[in-house]
């Protein structure tokens, strides 16, 4: 299936508005918008850090594989 | 998109991304330390303890401050006094001269409750400030901070191609999939393109908050000859200061011209934030944008009468915000430690960057891209 430039996007989209709003909140206030600064920058944190644990999954799974193919 | 155009963003993306990638890991290292800044320099030199003030504790007298900082240092004259916005501590800057460089002199913490003065700070010349140096000018000056600033442009330029060049590859893909089957490649690869799309609103933000910086000089130049030098219009012809007025009145007539204020830093008459005659009082707001967007109160330095009171104007306010912005200081400790994290995936992104382009194919790349994109073939993983 060739994916259209919505399919493509909406998730980056998506961690660009969340981040932005992480940037800006701590700007606006002290206390509630620091927190809600971390949990905006620590979005694209947190699925980076399952992006780590899929590969390490991954890298595991293949080296299963090719001990048994042996 | 036709294939000429994905031709040409595939080559913006090339060359800005080779030029300026050197330059951006360094900055990127340099900067991790300076992230940190002032909670190193805190460890290293610890502020002066202060004294719980008694019924009987003096009150500070700003003059006296002065008078005694300069039998301290004789031949030197003050530029600046500085406040510190956590802790009720004050920091004066003497100089040989009012405009440097080369800037000798000291700096000398003070008490802003009873006016006592504290031991001089050591000169920083240390790793600290061969970070910053290596960070902005490059000990280059401005020619350091503009070359620097070009290659933030680079970035940019970097960055918005490798968002037109991501597509192609993401016709077929999940976002945030990462192939690890096949080639190391084209495991690089992918991440190379999660990785810089996630980061890309930090990094972006992060990117132009820094090029502006790099125009700190310009922009306070053109501050100094347009809206200051209106401001102080009425002095223009007004003979040489001989002796200083009262800094202490100075202050209070600050603080009276802006009540729900504080002040964050004087500028003497002479120096680069301010006029021949004047006090610069420099008066910031209570919230983390407001303490950015300072408020130059200019006060008359013989008679210590307020002059005029002015909000910088846009290009003023868009330097001051983007320095928080560049410098991730405005949101406690955590806010740092994300800084960090962003910094170090930004590192992986340019290596990654670099190592698919050392490890390209003979294949050219363009032609490669318009394939994926149009969906002829499936050379799908031949990246």
């Amino acid at each position: 299936m060739r994916r259209g430039l919505w399919m493509i996007f909406r998730w980056p989209v998506v961690l660009a508005v969340v981040s932005l709003f992480g940037l800006l909140s701590a700007l606006i206030g002290d206390g509630v918008f620091d927190v809600l600064s971390w949990l905006g920058l620590g979005v694209p944190l947190g699925l980076l850090g399952v992006v780590w644990l899929r590969l390490r999954r991954a890298n595991r799974l293949n080296s299963i594989r090719e001990t048994e193919g042996k | 998109m036709t294939a000429r155009k994905l031709r040409i963003w595939y080559l913006v993306h090339k060359w800005t991304s080779l030029v300026s990638t050197v330059f951006l890991l360094l900055l990127c290292l340099t900067g991790l330390p300076l992230i940190f800044h002032e909670e190193i320099e805190h460890y290293f030199e610890p502020h002066p303890e202060l004294r719980a003030l008694t019924a009987d504790s003096p009150r500070i007298d700003y003059d006296k401050v002065v008078a005694g900082v300069l039998a301290t240092w004789p031949g030197e004259v003050v530029r600046f006094v500085g406040f510190d916005p956590d802790s009720p501590l004050g920091v004066v800057f003497t100089a040989t001269s009012l405009t440097p460089p080369p800037i000798e002199g000291h700096s000398q913490p003070f008490d802003t409750r009873t006016g006592e003065l504290f031991p001089p700070a050591e000169p920083d010349d240390g790793f600290m400030n061969l970070m910053l140096r290596l960070h902005t000018d490059l000990f280059m000056g401005l020619p350091g901070y503009l070359f620097l600033g070009f290659m933030g442009l680079l970035l940019v330029a970097s960055l918005v191609s490798g968002v037109v060049v991501y597509t192609p590859f993401m016709r077929k893909l999940d976002f945030a999939t990462v192939r690890t089957g096949r080639s190391a490649r084209l495991k690089w690869l992918d991440l190379h393109n999660v990785l810089g799309m996630v980061t890309l609103t930090w990094v972006l933000v992060v990117g132009v908050t820094g090029v502006i910086n790099t125009l700190a000089l310009p922009i306070f130049g053109l501050w100094q000859s347009d809206q200051l030098a209106d401001m102080t219009a009425p002095y223009k012809d007004a003979p040489p200061l001989e002796r200083l007025g009262s800094l202490h009145k100075a202050l209070e007539a600050a603080r009276q011209a802006a009540p729900d204020m504080e002040p964050s830093f004087v500028a003497f008459p002479g120096t680069q934030f301010s006029s021949q005659h004047h006090y610069a009082v420099f008066m910031r707001g209570t919230t983390p944008l407001t303490a950015r967007l300072l408020k130059p109160a200019l006060v008359d330095a013989v008679t210590g009468e307020l002059t005029d009171i002015r909000e910088m104007p846009l290009y003023v306010k868009t330097l001051l915000i983007s320095q928080p912005l560049h410098f991730g200081d405005y949101g406690g400790l955590p806010l740092k430690i994300i800084w960090t994290l962003l910094d170090v995936i930004s590192i992986v992104v340019l290596g990654s960057g670099l190592y698919l382009w050392i490890r390209r194919r003979n294949r050219p790349m363009p032609k490669h891209l318009v394939e994926l994109n149009a969906n002829r073939s499936s050379v799908e993983g031949r990246a």
